[in-house]
């Protein structure tokens, strides 16, 4: 069974983030990036699973420029067999990521889709739902549990309510969550390996798809500052100032 | 401080990542707890075998992680010390300096049975070679080891043993001939030999490694524990000098960083007469200082690490290296305390440690003294 995990390159999340002075979006040159913190947890998925043998081969893929070559190297020290690297460099819009990522899932018959519930830098939280919407197929998104079996996976999901327990066909799209499991460390052997693995690169047009024009940032503005706190000494005080901002 | 550099490249940063996401999650929070109980759990040496640090620099037929030159050992230093504990680094890695001579000269059947269970966590190695006689002059050691059939029968005591209280195999120098370094060998004793004692060692810092006293009254040891060649201890220790001493060196930087961090931090986040502390110039001044010897530092730390990397000897070098280091970690911490005012003479701050940590660089591994009479020499003077 063939497993394409997809990865995103995000600013690291110990890094400050800062919004560029123009409004045009947050500063990322010359600042820290590395794998999205829920696509490790689905490379880490994958990987437990092929341990399991439930999977045979893990693709890790990827789309984006030159420097998301970084990425897919981690991806493969991880323990992916091969990656695939959508090299587009510029902006990418949400749905041409996701159509690509369809493509090519499709271009490799690969069973399953794993991919990160969301991506730390933007939050959108849609990516596998697109995959699946374009493919047509069934989806088990925010995943805190796995298990295949033969054609089919049932996926634990953390909703508002509880736990809920999805059981779908293969092929599917599931989209890991916080809790899924805890990333492995990559050992420095693995990671001088991944250098010898091989990268496919790809484009839209090797897959067939047309950049189209969807969402348009017309302004980045970073939260208001936090105002300066007060100390109060009792608890009447507190009360008293949490009245007076109309809290209680 | 993520720049491009000649001495560390992707491989490097990829395994920063990972040490820095291990001392987050398995040392930072743990501490004050280990410091209170005078040691760290072997669990964690299971866990840092797990996540693949405590192999770095090892042969691969010891069971070790090879990699091409010192700096990933420099790395781990650096990422272990943003713990802002010595003690720790001290005792997790004291194989670090217990198994470099069985690793370089001892028999495939040494490496397999004392390095490897090391390096896979499930024991503890120590280093004993200074003596309550006294350290600096190794070639002097007293504790003895008289032949006896296939044995050699060691008595005689040991002091200042990092990770001497748990420590399951103990790499130990002892007199197996006569005066000076020409009569030192380097055995390995279990220990769980009868005649074994040990009795812990309360210090100014390092509080969570154990340190131990060790008293060896007629213990029988296998003569194929002879670490190397009967009488050629000396240079098996001597081997791992350079590195050990490169390694100090990182650690002081990787400690006077932390200070400097930490000083910078609350420097600005600090008010005083109604201003951020850092918004008065002798503040920044101090900072700039502080800075300035941490570049110098490092640039000397890493061109000497190149150096060695790159299978010179450069021993007046590595000895001028510690000392400017862990002198110039002395004058860091200083300065960081003096910023943090009363908050950083208190329990429980990170420079606060740090300061009460300075000393036991200048003294371990080579002190101050002997490591300028070994640079003056190695200079022709
Ligand atoms: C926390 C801690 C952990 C340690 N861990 C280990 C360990 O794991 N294994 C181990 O074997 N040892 C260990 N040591 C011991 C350490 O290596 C010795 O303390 C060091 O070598 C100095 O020896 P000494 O303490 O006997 O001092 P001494 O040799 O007695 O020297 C006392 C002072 O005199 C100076 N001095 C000595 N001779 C001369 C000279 N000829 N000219 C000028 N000055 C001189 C020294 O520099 C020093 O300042 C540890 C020490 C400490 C404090």
């Amino acid at each position: 069974m063939k497993a394409l995990v997809s990865v995103k390159r995000a600013v690291d999340y110990n890094v400050r983030i800062q919004v560029k002075p123009d409004g045009s979006g947050v500063v990322t040159e010359g600042v820290k990036h590395s794998m999205n913190p829920f696509d490790e947890i689905a490379m880490e998925e994958a990987v437990r699973l092929k341990e399991k043998g439930k999977i045979t081969e893990i693709i890790a893929i990827t789309v984006g420029g030159a420097k998301n070559e970084e990425t897919l190297r981690s991806a493969l020290a991880f323990g992916a067999d091969r990656a695939i690297h959508i090299k587009e460099e510029g902006e990418i819009q949400p749905l041409t990521a996701a159509k690509a990522l369809a493509a090519a899932f499709k271009k490799e018959g690969a069973q399953v889709f794993f991919a990160g519930k969301q991506a730390i830098d933007d939050d959108a939280n849609q990516t596998g739902q697109m995959v699946a919407s374009l493919l047509d197929l069934p989806q088990a998104t925010f995943a805190s549990k796995v298990e295949l079996d033969g054609n089919k996976a049932t996926v634990t999901r953390e909703v508002d309510a509880g736990l809920e327990t999805l059981e779908v066909d293969l092929p599917a799209v599931i989209t890991a969550d916080l809790r899924l499991n805890e990333p492995r460390y990559l050992k420095l052997p693995d990671i001088m390996k991944a250098k010898k693995k091989p990268i496919d690169v790809q484009s839209f047009s090797s897959l067939g798809v047309t950049p189209g024009a969807g969402l348009k940032t017309t302004k980045t503005s970073a939260p208001p500052k936090r105002s300066k706190g007060i100390v109060v000494k009792t608890v009447d005080e507190l009360v008293a100032a949490l009245k007076g901002k109309g809290l209680l | 401080m993520t720049y491009a550099s000649p001495f560390y490249d992707k491989d490097h940063e990829e395994f920063r990542a990972q040490a820095r996401r291990f001392v987050e999650k398995e040392i930072s929070p743990n501490i004050e707890a280990w410091e209170t109980a005078g040691s760290i759990p072997r669990e964690l040496h299971q866990k840092a075998a797990e996540a693949g640090m405590l192999q770095v620099g090892f042969p691969e037929r010891c069971g070790g992680i090879e990699v091409p030159d010192l700096f990933y050992g420099v790395v781990l230093t650096e990422e272990l010390a943003r713990s802002g504990s010595g003690g720790v680094i001290a005792g997790l890695m004291s194989h670090g300096i217990a198994l470099p001579p069985i690793c370089h000269v001892g028999s495939p059947e040494l490496q397999a049975r004392y390095a490897r269970p090391v390096l896979e966590g499930r024991k503890i190695a120590a280093l004993a070679i200074t003596e309550p006689g006294g350290g600096s002059d190794v070639a002097n050691l007293k504790t003895r080891a008289e032949r006896d059939g296939d044995h050699y029968v060691v008595n005689g005591s040991k002091t200042f043993i990092t990770s001497g209280m748990r420590a399951d195999y103990l790499t130990c120098a002892v007199r197996t001939g006569g005066a000076g370094m020409g009569g030192v060998s380097l055995v390995v004793i279990e220990g769980d030999t009868p005649g074994l004692s040990r009795t812990p060692l309360d210090k100014m810092g390092w509080r969570c490694s154990d340190t131990a006293t060790l008293y060896f009254d007629n213990c029988r040891v296998p003569v194929a524990n002879l670490v190397g060649r009967e009488n050629q201890g000396f240079m098996a220790i001597m081997l791992n000098f350079n590195q050990e001493r490169i390694m100090l060196a990182a650690q002081a930087y990787a400690f006077a960083k932390v200070c400097y961090d930490e000083a910078m931090d609350y420097a600005r986040s600090r008010e005083t007469f109604g201003k951020a502390l850092i918004r008065n110039q002798v503040i920044r001044h101090k900072l700039v200082d502080m800075r300035m010897r941490l570049e110098a530092v490092k640039a000397n730390l890493d061109l000497v690490t190149w150096r060695v990397s790159n299978r010179q000897i450069p021993i007046a070098e590595v000895c001028m290296l510690k000392n400017f280091a862990c002198t110039s970690l002395e004058w860091i911490a200083n300065e960081a305390m003096q910023v943090f005012g009363g908050a950083g003479y208190l329990r429980g701050a990170k420079v606060e440690r740090i300061y009460r940590e300075t000393k036991v660089l200048t003294i371990g591994g080579g002190s101050l003294e002997i490591m300028k009479d070994l640079a003056a020499k190695q200079l022709g003077m």
